[in-house]
């Protein structure tokens, strides 16, 4: 039914009928990225170990499910916080059916800042009224965008990077991405003189960059921003007069040794200007709650947070959710113990499967955090090319029946790379997503070459 | 002072520019009441806040759904097992059952007379994020959208500030109860495109924020069939559809659309928890087009603001409640039909009328004979007198983009019964004060009443000059009368 209706709304829009706006027309086409496609196939055809065993199993979206038995003994052992809350004893809806504060309640910005302290290992504090909270981190990242940027500005951004940022910062903003492109040779890490060169360049064409987009942890790759990389960003930052977004959304799934240094926790101790370092978190990671949509930007520019808070008008987090989290995230204990059982069971399922693709001749990118690990699949595409890759990416996804993505969608420069999120699974999976790689590129050589 | 201006260049427009709106005087009031908020005990000559349109009056029946229906909540003992399904679940699609209860219950409110698709059914960030969907998908930075006035206040954020469109009020009068005429949205449209302004819609709020009163069934055939001719889209927002206390009963642009021959992809509905439910905190928005491509569109976009999964799972829960929802929508009724009662009978003893209205959370309140004349200036003093001294947060009608001076929205129902009363005191000695000083200023306005006769009969009523706010309103002169009355003498007698 929807696909005649659209054909003939593409008849009657070519005869000048109804005319909807430009972005629509192009938003509205069916998702072409292969990051879609394959997330949209492996929901319609959900792999589960028993009832549906030759299902899709699920390795293209970065979802937690490690811990959730970790909150749910919370949730049974502090049961009587439902929704309405207690108030000596009765129900009280008043108090989170009415309207709140658009960016979030005092209480739950409270909770939060001693939350995401606690996940940056305590090494920096978070200031409450610097805090803006939103429905997730997707519309912190756009709002951030509509602040700081105008239509036909740009961002610079290192990749490979997040698909969902292509939606984020360009959708409804009318502001472009640069991309920065670093390579495998020094596994991905950023330089200065690749975000020099792309800032000129792009001036060059007259566009106008406001600011860089970081994610660190990174996404896909999962390496970390190491100290003094920051304070070159900064620097540079400060040369250009540009903004430096920071999405530290994946700052407390960290499996490795290196330490996790936050944008804010520099700021702190150096004397670099505070106005033009904005950072992004949620608990769509960490807490492996995506579905609560809470997200916050955290800035030092009044004015930007002053706007900010306008805008969260249109994205406020959902009022139930911010009376339960509050709760949550206040036990400390909880906390504690939560990440310390996140980080241990996330380097073993890291392990496991890093290790299991090893033995596949599929080695991974070094990485120290995240959900997910960015394999070298090169030697097993057919042409050393977009196109080679996404021909393995299909033969993955319909032959294999398991949902990676590929480094394209992620807008890797180099071609064969792929994202694979192992925290979906259980470690008994972990053999079947191998055998199931394995029989997809049954007639490659260097896998039956494997070492 | 360097530092702060280099600090702001560093800022988009958008970030720096006021198309958010927050400066009109609508949120004046509302600053004024958070610097001190009326409390009975506490703060017995604090402002009261009848500036913001929250349904309250039924939370006991929802609060006691909540405690009967444990497993609809998933921190529960009972809901526990759902927890990690739902917590996980970020789908832009939205819960199935969720959409399947919203749809049915959109189609209760509407009186069972049309039934809603759960698959066209897009969450948003609120209504507020409704709308500015949907003019994302439906036009252009530049283009314009025709709005009725007065309109929701808040239009000027929703619908302009980051999508970039603009808003050509089409301005409706008291004389015929602020109704929607095919011939005003013509002119406003001819007018519109002589300035080469890009009309892409027409947006209007049904029931009517801020007048209550419901669209009949005539003037929707002719939105409808005034869109369908210009090849326009109409964007019909129907938060308010269930705070029907009375007849006439609301029509959803979606029954109209049934039995006429129309385009269907030009017409979207705009709904929302906030009002009907009174779950403004719930953040529950919802984009219903029918148009595919649009559903598309604002689909992809609702990952901007979708409904916390949470919350979407007690909502299905309760709004699948055939029992709960047909008790809740009965009662709700009842409740502010007794609160709109209270307040006009209250105000008609003074001699202060109100549109005659029988939806929304407010009423419309006819100001203009305390006005000392028919301007906005006049009107925003009044105001400042009705926020400073009598201390009731009330919303001038210019802050709606009313054409006519003198008119406030006064929201009813987000108070308990003393301080209805305390209001309703205030108001009435308010109004017999004025009439006091009024008659001291009798003869000054005499002599103000000969100049404007004088004016008045040498004046032509060419439209353009009916949005001149220093002329009166042709209301004002009784097509019966030879002679236009003064306000004041009016208030008088």
């Amino acid at each position: 039914m929807t696909r005649t209706s659209s054909r003939s709304n593409l008849f009657s829009r070519s005869i000048g009928q109804v005319r909807i706006s430009s972005r629509a027309i192009s938003i509205a086409k069916p998702n072409e990225s292969p990051y879609y496609i394959g997330l949209d196939k492996a929901s319609e055809d959900p792999y589960d170990r028993l009832s549906n065993p030759d299902g899709v199993i699920q390795l293209g979206l970065s979802e937690n499910r490690l811990c959730f038995d970790l909150i749910e003994k919370w949730m049974s052992e502090n049961l009587g916080h439902s929704i309405t809350g207690r108030d000596n004893g009765e129900l009280n809806i008043n108090g989170i059916a009415t309207y709140q504060p658009f960016d979030g309640t005092m209480e739950l910005k409270l909770a939060m800042a001693g939350f995401m302290s606690h996940i940056m290992g305590g090494a920096v504090t978070f200031e409450p009224s610097q805090m803006v909270l939103t429905a997730g981190a997707t519309p912190a990242i756009e709002t951030l965008c509509f602040c700081l940027a105008d239509q036909g500005n740009a961002f610079l951004v290192p990749t490979p990077y997040y698909p969902g940022f292509d939606r984020d910062v360009k959708f409804r903003t009318g502001v472009e991405l640069i991309p920065v492109h670093c390579r495998s040779t020094d596994n991905f890490a950023l330089s200065v003189t690749a975000l020099d060169q792309a800032f000129n360049q792009t001036r060059k064409h007259g566009t106008k960059i406001r600011g860089i987009l970081l994610s660190n942890p990174a996404n896909p790759v999962g390496n970390l921003l190491s100290r003094e990389m920051l304070y070159a960003i900064l620097d540079f930052a400060r040369e250009k007069n540009i903004h430096v977004i920071s999405d530290e959304i994946f700052a407390g799934s960290m499996y490795g040794n290196e330490e996790f240094v936050s944008m804010a926790e520099v700021l702190d101790s150096e004397g670099f200007d505070k106005n033009r370092v904005h950072i992004v978190y949620g608990l769509s990671k960490d807490l492996s709650l995506p579905g609560f949509r809470v997200g916050v930007i955290y800035s030092f520019n009044e004015n930007v947070l002053a706007a900010a808070r306008k805008l969260t008008r249109f994205s406020s987090v959902s009022a139930p959710t911010q009376r339960l989290l509050v709760s949550m995230l206040s036990d400390a204990r909880f906390i504690e113990e939560y990440i310390k059982t996140n980080k241990r069971r996330l380097q073993n399922m890291h392990a496991l499967f890093v290790a299991g693709l090893k033995g596949l001749n599929i080695r991974c990118a070094d990485s120290s955090a995240g959900l997910y690990c960015w394999a070298d699949m090169s030697k097993l595409i057919s042409s050393y090319s977009e196109k080679g890759e996404l021909e393995l990416w299909d033969k993955l996804l319909n032959v294999g029946k398991i949902n990676v993505t590929p480094g394209s969608a992620c807008h890797c420069i180099e071609p064969g790379w792929f994202r694979c999120c192992f925290t979906t699974l259980a470690e008994e999976d972990i053999p079947v997503v191998l055998e199931r790689i394995r029989k997809a590129v049954e007639n490659t050589t260097d896998l039956l070459n494997s070492s | 002072m360097e530092f702060t201006r280099k600090n702001r260049q560093l800022l988009s427009r958008i970030a720096t520019n006021d198309r958010h709106g927050e400066n009109s005087h609508y949120f004046d009031g509302w600053k004024a009441y958070d610097s001190n908020p009326f409390h009975p005990i506490h703060n017995p000559d604090g402002v009261i806040q009848m500036g913001l349109a929250e349904n309250p009056l039924c939370f006991d029946l929802i609060e006691k759904w909540i405690r009967e229906n444990p497993d609809a909540s998933i921190c529960t003992a009972e809901g526990l097992d759902k927890f990690k399904d739902i917590a996980i679940y970020q789908d832009y699609h939205g819960l199935r059952e969720f959409r399947e209860a919203v749809a049915k219950f959109m189609g209760r409110v509407g009186g069972n007379r049309v039934t809603f698709d759960p698959n066209r059914i897009v969450m948003s960030g609120g209504a507020t994020g409704a709308n500015e969907t949907a003019i994302f998908c439906l036009a252009d930075p530049g283009d314009a959208f025709l709005v009725p006035s007065p309109y929701y206040a808040g239009f000027t954020r929703d619908l302009r500030w980051r999508t970039g469109v603009e808003i050509v009020p089409v301005h409706c009068k008291s004389s015929n109860n602020f109704r929607i005429t095919r011939a005003a949205l013509e002119e406003a449209y001819e007018k519109a495109q002589r300035s080469n302004i890009n009309i892409k819609g027409v947006i209007i709020t049904n029931p009517s924020n801020p007048l209550g009163t419901v669209l009949d069934k005539e003037t929707m055939r002719s939105l409808v069939s005034f869109v369908t001719d210009k090849k326009i889209h109409l964007v019909s927002d129907e938060i308010y559809a269930a705070t029907v206390f009375s007849s006439p009963r609301f029509i959803s642009v979606a029954e109209v659309m049934q039995d006429m021959d129309c385009n269907r992809d030009l017409i979207h509905i705009v709904y929302s928890l906030s009002k009907d439910m009174g779950f403004p905190g719930f953040r529950v928005g919802i984009v219903y087009s029918f148009n595919d491509d649009v559903t598309n569109c604002a689909r992809k976009m609702s990952s901007f603001g979708l409904v916390s999964s949470q919350t979407q799972f007690l909502l299905a829960s309760m709004l699948s409640d055939d029992e709960f929802v047909g008790n809740f929508l009965r009662e709700s009724s009842k409740r502010l039909a007794k609160r709109h009662h209270v307040f006009t009978k209250g105000l008609e003893e003074v001699g202060i009328s109100t549109i005659k209205s029988n939806a929304g959370l407010f009423f419309w309140m006819d100001m203009r004979p305390l006005l000392k004349e028919q301007t906005t200036k006049a009107e925003t003093e009044l105001w400042r007198v009705i926020i400073n001294k009598v201390k009731l947060n009330v919303s001038p009608g210019s802050s709606f983009l009313c054409s006519e001076p003198g008119w406030f929205r006064v929201c009813f129902a987000n108070m308990d019964d003393k301080t209805v009363e305390v209001a309703l005191d205030r108001i009435r000695e308010f109004v017999l004060q004025g009439k006091e000083e009024n008659n001291h200023e009798a003869d000054k306005s005499q002599a103000r009443a000969q100049r404007w006769r004088k004016q008045n009969l040498r004046l032509s009523f060419s439209s353009s000059r009916l949005y001149d706010e220093s002329l009166m309103s042709p209301h004002m002169i009784s097509p019966h009368s030879p002679i236009p009355h003064s306000p004041l003498v009016r208030a008088r007698t």
